[in-house]
């Protein structure tokens, strides 16, 4: 068949998908922790792409035992915050048509989510990226809104669209989260383990990784940038543990096909005039200063919260109550607390009805807890 | 899906004749003794927006799917099938004409007729467009069933998985991908046929994966038989345009729906046998043993994915293209 | 976050690509790609924009920079021998 043709030639190519060089770095990897002589090696990715991809490969079962990956507050649809999901449902609900991506729909915010409005008959649509919104809504004259979610790589691409132009009917919704903010967050925490971070390839791709550089000297925590492929990601882990192991808190790059010191420039370019970093709420998780990022007042006409009315307390009066604050999220990102130590646990949140980002995530720790009883070990051990 | 069987339709006590495979058995129809043999019967409504989409249509959607499911019942000669039709008024005539010729082609296909039928009109905005049911009876001397796996067993399936998920998502939700997605709608009635000639006795699971995908199909074989699968990754046959899309909307194709496809599982010893035969035919070129029956961990499955393991994940709901 | 996907850049027609993901064919629009892109170009692609041009001497810098990273490892290895057991035990985890 000649799939396997062209999977052979990627991997020759561009996709680092060599199965035997794959168990070549495991046992590296394997091999480098243990010369740390101490358990448990706890590092932290900060990347949902990170997760999907270590989960879709199965690389949990070749990681050494000695070596903690923790799942960081890396995935922007999960931390998006029950109120800027309510304003998408509101806006829905006024008879706005509103196109957001795949992986938003089923967010929850307070009393429904995009896919509830759906159901109700609201005008809700999944777009593969918001250029293609843009085209839907030039063969309409109702009133269209993008729910934008995602890190600094998605809100180049909503930048770049409103740099462009769009009609008149179109606005955005903002929900774009900015990382590096987070991950002093985490670094803060008074408890934490984390003893070095994988930044976001392409999240780097845009911002450069010279701007995690102030934050390896000022926190002395190592961070490697890495990509998404298998060999990607056990590159990564060996760089990140040796540089554990070294005591050096740099900066290194193991994307270098993606990644540049000062990153992509006129991408940044865009991004800076159309958006701005402002302080606010990461579902479960905490205020994150200058986590959120929002249009700058020179777009405040494509900006649906300033086009439309967005009454958030009609639709808080009727919903329960808010049950974030109890979601201890934040402390099982950080590897302090497990999903059984929150009261919310099975309780209020499981994944029909999930409160915090750990639940919403098809790969949450949370989620994964609830639907196979804690983490099951399908090493090649047994 | 299965729950909301489970709590609302399998309510209530009903008789029936003993032996009887019915509705809580939950499988691909029901299968009722007649002297030495089994009837077996199905029913199945579609709805598919649009109706018309890349290598089918909703008529031979409803006629495969029938014929499909009374084959993974074992039941391979269809006698008969039954479609009521429900439209919305306005639907276009000549669609629905398409529509009616592809059922009837689909039939010839399957070696099968429809010998009734009904039409319902609903008013504008009652529907969305046509709905259809089909209904199909035939016999057989052995029921396969759903469950019949055993520590040891291979799996089979009997070709390339993802197509008509992926064909109709790439077509509805104008994601602006260009490819060969085909459907795979067909009835394969004919196959499993083959199949089970060859090896009557060793062919102990059948399963069409359709909705839920590949994935679907084997936690409720794993699950009723209480077995764990293993699977291996690289021994799934894919497409390429499948395979790509599913990497650039971030989906799994083993979550995308098959209407043209069935999971096998077989006795160790009979596993090559079976699969020469598949090969042989028109619709089973592809097929491929891909994986293995365990008795660790009963009702979970495993994927091997060349560079590691993971539970394959139970899909939820409609498959949605995803940024992170 | 950020799901990207490499292809080839097939065609170019002003501010748009048309790149080749081994198998299925999109528009890919090239506003804020960091430097030109020709035919033949791999690009990694997010949500329909190319946020990034490979170049193919980066893939082979990555290939030397990983092959780097096990050699390494293995020298290390050799002046520790103690430590090579460990991989010796990995491996037949692994294999077992």
């Amino acid at each position: 068949m000649n799939v396997l043709r062209n999977r052979d030639e990627l991997g020759a190519h561009l996709r680092f998908q060599e199965p035997g060089k794959a168990r070549e770095m495991a046992a590296t990897l394997a091999h480098v922790t243990r010369s740390i002589g101490r358990e448990p090696v706890s590092v932290m990715h900060v990347c949902g792409s990170h997760e999907q991809a270590i989960a879709r490969y199965g690389l949990r079962a070749v990681f050494p035992r000695e070596l903690d990956v923790i799942m960081g507050p890396g995935c922007p649809v999960c931390v998006t915050d029950v109120p800027e999901v309510d304003e998408a449902v509101l806006l829905a609900a006024q008879g706005v048509r509103v196109f957001t991506y795949g992986d938003m729909l089923r967010v929850p915010g307070s009393v429904k989510s995009l896919a509830d409005v759906k159901a109700e008959g609201g005008k809700v649509d999944v777009v593969y990226g918001i250029g293609q919104a843009v085209q839907l809504a030039c063969e309409t004259q109702e009133e269209c809104v993008f729910f934008a979610s995602g890190f600094e790589t998605t809100a180049v691409a909503t930048a770049a669209v409103i740099l462009a132009g769009v009609p008149e009917n179109f606005s955005v919704l903002s929900a774009h989260k900015y990382i590096p903010p987070v991950m002093e967050i985490v670094a803060e925490m008074p408890q934490t383990r984390i003893e070095g971070f994988l930044a976001a390839g392409h999240a780097a791709a845009i911002t450069g990784s010279a701007i995690f550089e102030r934050f390896a000297e000022r926190y002395k925590l190592p961070v490697v940038v890495t990509g998404f492929e298998p060999l990607d990601i056990l590159a990564g882990l060996i760089r990140l543990v040796e540089l554990v192991r070294d005591g050096r808190a740099e900066v290194a790059n193991m994307y270098p096909r993606c990644v540049t010191r000062e990153g992509n420039r006129p991408a940044q370019e865009a991004l800076w005039s159309v958006f701005r970093p402002i302080g606010g709420r990461w579902r479960g998780i905490a205020h994150v200063p200058n986590g959120n990022l929002r249009l700058r007042d020179r777009f405040a006409h494509v900006d649906a919260r300033r086009r439309f009315t967005i009454d958030l307390h009609q639709l808080w009066d009727r919903a329960p109550a808010n049950l974030t604050q109890h979601c201890i999220c934040g402390d099982i990102m950080a590897g302090i607390a497990a999903p059984t130590g929150c009261s919310l646990y099975g309780n209020q949140c499981d994944p029909d009805h999930p409160v915090g980002a750990c639940m919403v995530s098809s790969e949450g720790t949370c989620r994964i807890w609830h639907q196979y009883g804690g983490h099951l070990d399908l090493g090649y051990g047994s | 899906m299965r729950d909301l069987i489970r709590d609302v339709f399998l309510q209530g006590e009903q008789t029936l004749p003993e032996g009887t495979i019915g509705l809580d058995a939950m499988d691909d129809g029901a299968a009722l003794r007649v002297g030495d043999e089994w009837l077996v019967m199905t029913t199945d409504s579609y709805v598919i927006s649009p109706p018309f989409f890349p290598g089918g249509d909703i008529g031979r959607l409803a006629v495969s799917g029938t014929v499909n499911d009374l084959a993974m019942m074992g039941a391979t000669q269809p006698l008969a099938l039954t479609c009521a039709v429900i439209i919305e008024e306005g639907f276009s005539r000549s669609d629905l004409e398409r529509i009616q010729r592809s059922i009837h082609a689909t039939c010839r296909e399957a070696g099968t007729a429809i010998v009734t039928g009904d039409t319902k009109v609903m008013r504008r905005g009652e529907l969305d467009g046509i709905v259809i049911n089909t209904a199909g009876v035939a016999l057989t001397k052995r029921v396969v069933r759903d469950q019949g796996l055993q520590s040891g067993d291979r799996i089979i399936v009997t070709g390339t998985m993802g197509d008509h998920g992926l064909a109709v998502m790439a077509f509805r939700n104008a994601m602006g991908l260009e490819g060969a997605f085909s459907s795979d709608a067909a009835p394969i009635n004919a196959l499993v046929r083959a199949a089970l000639e060859c090896a009557p006795e060793e062919i102990v699971a059948l399963k069409d994966p359709t909705r839920g995908g590949l994935s679907s199909a084997l936690h409720e074989m794993a699950e009723k038989s209480g077995v764990g699968i293993v699977i291996q990754e690289h021994d799934i046959p894919i497409r390429d345009a499948v395979r790509a899309a599913s990497e650039l909307l971030g989906i799994d194709p083993l979550h995308a729906a098959n209407e043209g496809k069935a999971v096998i599982g077989v006795r160790p010893e009979a596993a090559e046998r079976v699969l020469a035969v598949l090969r042989r035919t028109a619709l089973g070129a592809d097929a491929a043993i891909v994986g293995t029956c365990v008795s660790e961990r009963p009702g979970y499955v495993v994927l091997d994915t060349g560079f590691g393991r993971r539970l394959l994940i139970e899909p939820e709901g409609e498959l949605l293209p995803r940024i992170c | 976050m950020c799901l990207g996907v490499p292809g080839e850049v097939v065609s170019i027609d002003g501010n748009t690509a048309t790149v080749d993901f081994f198998g299925v064919r999109r528009q890919v629009r090239l506003d804020i790609v960091d430097e030109p892109v020709k035919p033949g170009d791999y690009v990694m692609n997010h949500v329909g924009f190319a946020i990034r041009r490979i170049a193919p001497e980066e893939i082979g810098e990555t290939i030397a920079l990983y092959e780097l990273l096990l050699r390494t490892a293995a020298e290390e290895d050799l002046m520790a021998a103690d430590v090579r057991g460990e991989i010796g035990a990995t491996e037949g985890e692994r294999s077992a």
